[in-house]
């Protein structure tokens, strides 16, 4: 019996849109017949989605042609994927050697208190989420953090919710 | 190939072009260790323990994955490899767990011998241990548990899976000292895509997979496997006098796959509690059919003698009352070349009438009729292996993977590595349509003229053969003005396919090199089943894919010796190797070996008997090892007829539906308590060996049968099954080269004319077995039964991986049974939808001749107005819903298309005693119109207020009510 007929829809809430599936579709179909495309595709793929839930990864391998496992896999062994939602900004705290001891534990302590989450997870309003890294070249900043795309240098405690309301603020009205 | 020669520790070897530096190792007969190495999978070179020096080369490469080169020279070990490979196995071995004298593979453990070897030490291993040993062990397979622990993440099972079955259910997941070997999404084996094969755990090098029951057996004895007509070979692992584990023997072609769940998993009904051990007699106190009590209370049993007797004496009274022609002698798939042989014997010599078929009626009637009269031949035209240099594969109304799972494999294999095109055309969406280039779903029953359509398009496109047509064929004209009626709009309308896949289906095939059909119930068993055979004999000769390696027809066989039973004459118009029974030479030959008068009126079908035996025209009949009570069509009426005859005897392994119905019943041996010869599906025959002793007071089937005869008056004797298949050589001339000194090496294909043939892999080379391959005119009929109002969907039938036609094997092992216990319906989403019905929800399914009821499974492997039943069960017997309507020609019945309507069982009950909800069922809108209705009920009803309906028609079932608010829902009655 085919307990995993991967034409099946299985019984989750499908929190994407039609566009969205049209364009994993379109991602899909540019390389469904390069061999050796699956971590480009995820990548796009990602792009679009946020992150690889498993419904994601049912049409990626579908589409593909491409055992589940495999593209399971994949997506496992890459820390870049991700299988949990990502939060719309990204904060990520660095916890290398010469961050470390100068304090970012404290800084990653407060944030988690602040937002409520462990590193690896995202707030339930996906405003956030919080991640650790391990050095990001910027060792003469210490201690530092990155959301999204800004490093913040020589982070204290006292100035976090000064950096983090930029974020607060940037917020579409809409969402 | 041209030959390579190396030097590999001094010594010079030659190996063929392109083999790996490990081959050429091997080949010297010297031992490297290796732990991810398999002949069947493709090099790898994770476990790096294969590393050699080869002069010139930088480092220690893995030989495995190194080409070999003239003139190389290879050192398989020196101080530095030994150096490393004990602390590539140290490092393996570290945290894996000290229980070895307690593993159930440690008989059998590579990682145990590699460490041995390599002399790993125990104070480098406890050096690294981690304190913990962890991780969960999977223990949801019935089969086999997956304790992580002991992977050493060789990956030979994630290749496996993907490289031979074709199924990857597993692959390796997250990263360092995290990494698994994994499902999709990390859930239990049970839960995933595994088909519980248990081909990994058979290469796995540690206990990290390993089987539940582990018994390690005394002996292995080699045979053939009991179940489809692939025919695997396999060596039954025997203690004692139960067989305690299956391993593949691959020891021709025909499995280099190795084994599906059944074979491996399937095979412990032989020694399962149920099996007849004694002869037993019907009760005098206990009328047949009425089935009061438990079904063994209305026997008792007999000794040989007694039993014999009565049977003897119960057909001789028949035959001297009614005449030979009032009995009729059902043979056996299951049984062996020899059985067959003596069964119709029995029938033809003994008894004096041609009335012998088998179950071949039900599944490839057809194929024999059409293929003789196309080609002369009414086998399998290729081998199995020519899967392998098919440019294009065409699989009709056959669904591979799960009814003939190692053909499947190959097919898989074939597309996915060696670029094979494949061409699906079923109504379902099996598994090997979702990897196929073209799926062809169209509507059931429309198979002629989806195939005519195709070959106008070839035709058109001038992609035929006009070559082999000319050359080899007869009567091409009136074919190719027949294909006239099949322009493209024409058969996308009749087959609800779309033109452009019609046509690129026309263009795949008609530009193929090398094409093959492969084929099964979904051509043959429809009341146009010899028609459709005939237009598979078409495209075939028309694209001139026939007569040479990688082409070729192939009607995949569906009992494991049903090819054989077909050879052997237990067929009502033909002696043993298609001869006919009217022709005077012939019969005068059969005559003369048998001495006895033979009758010249070909004998009555299996169809056939079934429906006489209500014109008192068959009275008594004699049944070894077949189940008609359920797998006959409209099963009722087969049933209600063996109520009606005057004696009934049946010969089993088990009390089936069947022998429940006999006066007299016959234990007979399985297939692993006897010798033999299965013929399977492309024409090899293959010794069964006998592995363990008769149970209990058990006979096998050629003796029982030639004790009756002698007792009859007309005595058989044989010492053996050898002895009897010199007779058959002697008489059958296809046969003629086949003894058993000849088959120990995997066995040979007929026809096999003399001692010396070696036997023949491809039919019909040079000219067809009849001269001239024929075309045939064949045009689309409709099937016997459409969709009405009434009757709304089209059922298709079937069979399921874990299951055996009408499971008297299969629902006795414990494996299969755990995986798939319960029968059920797939039904689309649409429809499903449509009716409230959910998954999982007991639905009750209506034909015109009976009602069942089974579990519903939405699915969108169904098309919206078709459904799907497998016919195993029998609390949920689908063939009491099938159409008996049969094949003019080769009189098949169309199981494969009835019409029938689902419903929930809740409502159908309630719906019983209550015309107002049955109306309400049928047309909620129209309620309000036809009845007349107060106000109160008329604002329930629109309102979907429950609690005011049940005051009005009494108390509803939960699930009754949740359909009715969703129904009500549905109608938006408001607005009416």
């Amino acid at each position: 019996m085919n307990r995993e007929c991967i034409c099946e829809k299985e019984g989750v809430v499908d929190e994407f849109t039609e566009e969205q599936w049209r364009q994993v579709d379109a991602i899909i179909a540019k390389y469904r017949t390069k061999p050796g495309s699956l971590i480009p595709v995820l990548e796009e793929v990602q792009g679009i989605t946020g992150y690889l839930p498993e419904p994601v990864q049912r049409r990626v391998a579908f589409g593909l042609g491409l055992p589940l496992s495999q593209v399971y896999g994949v997506v496992t062994f890459y820390s870049f994927f991700t299988m949990t939602p990502r939060g719309k900004h990204q904060v990520r705290v660095c916890l290398g050697t010469a961050c470390h001891v100068r304090g970012s534990k404290r800084i990653l302590e407060e944030l988690e208190h602040k937002l409520g989450i462990e590193p690896g997870e995202c707030t339930e309003d996906r405003k956030y989420s919080l991640d650790i890294v391990r050095c990001v070249g910027a060792c003469g900043l210490a201690p530092v953090m990155v959301v999204d795309e800004d490093t913040h240098r020589q982070v204290k405690v006292a100035k976090l919710d000064q950096i983090m309301q930029k974020y607060n603020g940037s917020e579409n009205p809409e969402e | 190939m041209k030959a390579v020669t190396l030097t590999i520790d001094g010594r010079a070897i030659s190996v063929p072009n392109g083999s790996t530096v490990l081959d050429a190792i091997r080949k010297a007969g010297i031992y490297v260790p290796t732990l991810c190495h398999d002949a069947v999978l493709k090099p790898y070179g994770a476990c790096r323990l294969c590393i050699v020096q080869i002069k010139g080369m930088r480092g220690l490469p893995t030989s495995c994955t190194t080409p070999v080169a003239e003139g190389m020279v290879v050192t398989t070990e020196t101080e530095e490899i030994q150096r490393i490979r004990r602390t590539i196995v140290e490092l393996a071995i570290a945290n894996h767990p000290y229980g070895c004298l307690v593993c159930d593979k440690s008989e059998e453990c590579e990682l145990l011998n590699v460490a041995r070897y390599v002399g790993a030490q125990q104070s480098s291993v406890d050096r690294m241990r981690r304190a913990s040993l962890n991780k969960a062990v999977d223990t949801s397979n019935p089969a086999f548990d997956f304790d992580p622990n002991k992977c050493i993440l060789c990956g030979k099972c994630v290749r496996i899976c993907n490289e031979v079955v074709g199924r990857g259910a597993i692959d390796f997941a997250y990263r360092g000292q995290n990494t698994l070997v994994c499902t999709f999404g990390g859930r239990p084996l049970a839960l995933s895509a595994c088909q519980n094969c248990g081909e990994c755990v058979e290469y796995c090098p540690t206990g990290a997979l390993s089987a539940k029951q582990t018994i390690i057996p005394q002996r292995e004895v080699k045979t053939v496997c009991p179940y489809c007509g692939v025919g695997c070979s396999m060596l039954l692992g025997v203690r004692g006098q139960k067989i305690v584990r299956v391993r593949a023997a691959k020891e021709n072609s025909v499995n280099t796959e190795g084994l599906c769940v059944k074979g491996r998993y399937g095979l412990d009904f032989v020694n399962h509690p149920d099996r007849l051990t004694r002869p037993l007699i019907r009760r005098d106190d206990a009328p047949k059919g009425a089935a009061r009590r438990k079904p063994a209370d209305d026997f008792r049993e007999a000794d040989w003698n007694e039993a014999l007797d009565r049977v003897a004496q119960g057909l001789a009274r028949v035959r001297d009352e009614s005449g030979a022609d009032a009995i009729g002698v059902i043979s056996s798939a299951k049984c062996t070349n020899e059985d067959n042989y003596i069964i119709q014997k029995f029938a033809r010599a003994a008894l004096g009438t041609n009335n012998v078929d088998h179950c071949a009626r039900l599944c490839h009637a057809s194929t024999v009729a059409a293929a003789l009269a196309a080609f002369g031949d009414g086998a399998m035209s290729n081998s199995i292996s020519d899967i392998d240099c098919a440019n294009v594969l065409f699989v009709i109304g056959s669904n591979t993977t799960e009814c003939h799972p190692i053909i499947g494999r190959r097919i898989k294999r074939a597309v996915k590595f060696n670029g094979a095109k494949l061409i699906v055309a079923d109504p379902r969406s099996i598994e090997l349509a979702e990897m196929a280039d073209v799926h062809l779903n169209h509507f059931p029953g429309t198979d002629i003229a989806l195939l005519n359509g195709i070959m106008r398009e070839i035709v058109t496109r001038n992609l035929y053969d006009k070559k082999f047509v000319t050359e080899r064929c007869e009567d091409f004209e009136p074919f190719l003005e027949s294909l006239d009626r099949y322009p493209l709009e024409a058969v996308e309308e009749a087959t609800g396919v779309a033109r452009e896949k019609i046509q690129q289906a026309a263009m795949v095939f008609g530009k193929a090199k090398r094409a093959a059909v492969l084929y099964g119930m979904g051509i043959t068993q429809h009341t146009t089943g010899t028609d459709n055979v005939k237009a598979v004999a078409n495209l075939l000769m028309l694209t001139g894919n026939l007569g040479r390696r990688g082409t070729g027809f192939s009607p995949l066989r569906g009992q494991n010796n049903v090819q054989g039973s077909c050879d052997m004459g237990a067929l009502p118009t033909v002696f043993p190797g298609y001869q006919r029974v009217s022709d005077p030479q012939v019969r005068a030959k059969f005559e003369q070996a048998w001495g006895r008068k033979l009758s010249d009126q070909p004998g009555r079908t299996l169809t056939e008997m079934f429906q006489t035996i209500h014109d008192d025209k068959i009275k008594a009949l004699y049944v070894v090892g077949e189940n008609p009570t359920l797998s006959e069509p409209d099963a009722e009426h087969a049933k209600g007829a063996l109520a009606k005859l005057d004696f009934l005897v049946v010969q089993d392994i088990f009390l089936t539906e069947t022998a429940q119905m006999a006066d007299v019943v016959l234990p007979a041996t399985s297939f692993a308590e006897k010798d033999g010869t299965f013929t399977n599906t492309e024409r090899r025959v293959q010794l069964v060996r006998k592995a363990i002793e008769p149970l209990g007071e058990t006979r096998v089937d050629w003796q029982i049968i030639a004790d009756v005869s002698a007792r009859m008056g007309y005595p058989m004797n044989y010492s053996s099954a050898a002895d009897i298949m010199e007779e058959v050589a002697q008489l059958t001339p296809i046969y003629g080269g086949i003894h058993y000194d000849r088959l120990e090496n995997g066995g040979l294909q007929w026809p096999c004319w003399n001692r010396r043939h070696k036997g023949t892999p491809i039919l019909h080379k040079d000219k067809f077995t009849r001269g001239r391959g024929k075309f045939h005119v064949v045009h689309d009929n409709p099937p016997a039964e459409l969709p009405t109002r009434a009757y709304p969907l089209v059922l298709n039938t079937g069979r399921i991986l874990e299951h055996w036609h009408t499971g008297s094997m299969s629902h006795r092992s414990r494996v299969l049974e755990a995986i798939a216990s319960e029968s059920s319906i797939e039904i689309s989403h649409v429809d499903a939808a449509q009716l409230g019905i959910e998954e999982g929800d007991t639905v009750s399914v209506s034909s015109r001749r009976g009602t069942v009821r089974t579990k519903a499974r939405k699915t969108g492997r169904v098309k919206p107005g078709e459904a799907f039943m497998a016919f195993h069960w029998w609390d949920a017997p689908a063939n009491l819903l099938t159409n008996p309507v049969l094949d003019p020609q080769a009189k098949i019945p169309e199981f494969k298309v009835a019409s029938v309507r689902t419903m929930l069982a809740v409502l159908e009950r309630a719906a019983e005693d209550n015309a107002f909800l049955s109306a309400l069922a049928e047309n909620p809108a129209g309620i309000l119109k036809s009845y007349d209705l107060t106000p109160e009920h008329r604002s329930a009803l629109m309102n979907g207020d429950i609690a005011a309906i049940e005051k009005w028609v009494g108390p509803l079932e939960e699930r009754l009510k949740v359909w009715l608010k969703a129904r009500l829902k549905q109608e938006n009655l408001a607005e009416v």
